[in-house]
């Protein structure tokens, strides 16, 4: 559904993105991660066909985005870092400018708007003013604005930005729900975001991809093993190394009470063995868990660790 | 090009002015002036001709050239200073509010968002002129007045009035700041005004092509009752020419 090759954006001498080389599938839902000015925003706007590429070839819904972009922005719905929208508009004149914009039918044209508001739950303020509306809402209703010509692909830059915590898991499940139908690009450089919502993970730190995968893939590849935290009341340095010498664990770090333990993943039934021990040595178990890689780690180490080498090589 | 993309704009931008209060204001100012202009201009007119008739001193002065062309060449002043009003907004507010990303990436062209933008302030200026028919009606109703003239004022107010229209949208498209837009458009429209002044000193090819320049020279016919092809032509030039810039503007802003 959309193929990205080579794609490069100068500003002046400075690279925004730079050889970039994607797929997205249909119906697939995809999530660009990365620190602010990576490279985001750009790629998003290339995509759309808001603005062109140095270099490089972007085909959306099967049409080149250079040589035909008004097919293109016909099957693409674009919620843009600040909501497009007019402040003295009411939220169903709006909606209808944007359904018109998009050129549907007038017979369709308010069906369509009664539908993208149901889908956003925006049918109660659909008489107000925009302006008038809080962020959370301003948000949704550029939301419905992508959503309004029901496009193939949707290309959302952070559309969970400004909302409350209901919002946010509202919004999650409704992108969540157009996966199939729709192809969705959604960035974020809020980490949990992209775990709730994406299948696969495109990772751009200064405006090359560093990682590309799913999530589970992600995890796998940063970590040799597997993180246990073991919670003690006396975690006494001679139970510490008898858990240290334990066949299968890598290393036990003590943090005051807690003891982060990482397991071997092929050594798993050691588990009970880093009960025993602590219970031998008198610790005092308070609580043993299983600790999830969070995205924030993964994402440091590849932006962190694998950075140097890149760019290094870039400026040899 | 698509008529209907063209529509879709013209439409909304032409809601907006009576959504915010512009419209409003910016007609209630212009009529209310017009209105005491007209009134100026008739009391003058009226006591002048008594004064002819008083001493005998022959006909007097016609209706045409005591009301109409006075009136109509003020309507042109009042157009230099409300214009930059009208359009200032036209592409800086839609810069300002991101939402020029949603008119650029839906699938419309830039000559439809630019046609339907011109258009939009073409319909206020329109709704302007149309309130002043009634200057005429008075006049058609209390004395004889000729027709031509007025229609050609007309013709001639609306051509000049775009001119003011399309630099407007031009400096409209150049920044984010509808001030600086408001203020570029009436530095430039009064500059195209005045530029003839400079005719008499730059000599004879440079004065005729200063005065060719000018706006004003070119309206002074329309005044007078006549349709000259030249000052068509110039309007026209002048209108096409500074939607074109705004095209090659707005389409040098996706490039950087």
């Amino acid at each position: 559904m959309i193929q990205v090759s080579h794609l490069t954006k100068l500003y002046g001498p400075h690279a925004a993105v730079s050889d970039l080389n994607f797929e997205v599938k249909k119906g697939e839902i995809v999530g660009f991660l990365g620190p602010n000015g990576a490279g985001k925003s750009t790629t998003m706007k290339i995509l759309t066909g808001f603005m062109p590429a140095t270099e490089g070839k972007v085909s959306v819904a099967g049409f080149d985005v250079f040589e035909n972009p008004i097919e293109v922005k016909k099957n693409v719905g674009f919620l843009p870092e600040n909501p497009p929208v007019y402040p003295d508009m009411t939220v169903q004149d709006y909606l209808d400018f944007s359904g018109r914009l998009h050129q549907i039918p007038k017979k369709n044209l308010q069906s369509a708007i009664t539908q993208v508001l149901e889908k956003t739950a925006l049918t109660q303020v659909r008489k107000r003013l925009i302006g008038n509306l809080s962020k959370g809402y301003r948000q949704r209703v550029g939301l419905a604005q992508a959503l309004i010509h029901n496009p193939q692909v949707l290309i959302l830059d952070e559309p969970t930005v400004g909302l409350d915590p209901k919002q946010i898991i509202e919004i999650r499940e409704l992108i969540k729900g157009l996966a199939g139908d729709h192809t969705v690009i959604l960035s974020s450089h809020i980490l949990p975001e992209v775990t709730a919502t994406c299948q696969r993970i495109i990772v751009i730190n200064k405006g090359r991809i560093v990682a590309e995968d799913s999530l589970q893939e992600l995890t796998a590849r940063i970590r040799k093993g597997h993180i246990y935290s073991l919670m003690v009341k006396n975690p006494v340095q001679t139970g510490v190394e008898a858990l240290r010498k334990i066949q299968g664990i890598h290393s036990v770090t003590a943090a005051g009470p807690k003891l982060v333990v990482e397991i071997s993943p092929h050594a798993q039934e050691v588990r009970d063995q880093v009960i025993e021990t602590a219970v031998k040595h008198q610790m005092g178990v308070l609580e043993f868990s299983a600790e999830k890689v969070s995205l924030e780690e993964i994402f440091l180490q590849l932006t962190t660790v694998e950075n140097p080498s890149e760019t290094t090589g870039a400026t040899a | 090009m698509s008529i209907r993309n063209i529509w879709t704009i013209a439409r909304k931008d032409f809601r907006a002015y009576f959504t915010s209060p512009i419209a409003y204001i910016v007609i209630a100012g212009f009529m209310v002036i017009m209105g005491w202009m007209f009134f100026f201009n008739l009391s003058h007119f009226n006591a002048q001709n008594m004064q002819y008739q008083q001493f005998n001193m022959g006909k007097g002065v016609s209706i045409t050239d005591g009301i109409i062309r006075p009136l109509y060449g003020n309507m042109n002043v009042i157009f230099l200073l409300l214009v930059p009003f009208i359009t200032m907004r036209l592409f800086a507010e839609e810069k300002k509010l991101h939402t020029i990303e949603l008119l650029m990436t839906s699938p419309v062209s830039l000559i439809d968002m630019i046609l339907g933008k011109f258009l939009s302030s073409f319909f206020l200026v329109s709704v302007m002129l149309g309130l002043t028919i009634v200057y005429p009606v008075v006049l058609f109703i209390t004395g004889n007045p000729e027709l031509g003239p007025i229609v050609t004022s007309y013709i001639g107010t609306l051509l000049l009035a775009c001119c003011y229209l399309s630099l407007g949208i031009f400096f409209s498209s150049l920044t984010e700041n509808q001030i600086v837009a408001g203020a570029l458009t009436f530095a430039a429209g009064l500059f195209f005004w005045l530029v003839s002044w400079a005719s008499q000193a730059a000599g004879s090819v440079w004065g005729d092509v200063l005065t060719y320049l000018s706006l004003i020279s070119h309206y002074n016919n329309f005044g007078q009752g006549l349709i000259n092809t030249s000052d068509v032509c110039y309007f026209l030039s002048f209108i096409g020419f500074g939607l074109f810039m705004t095209h090659r503007v707005l389409d040098s802003f996706r490039w950087r």
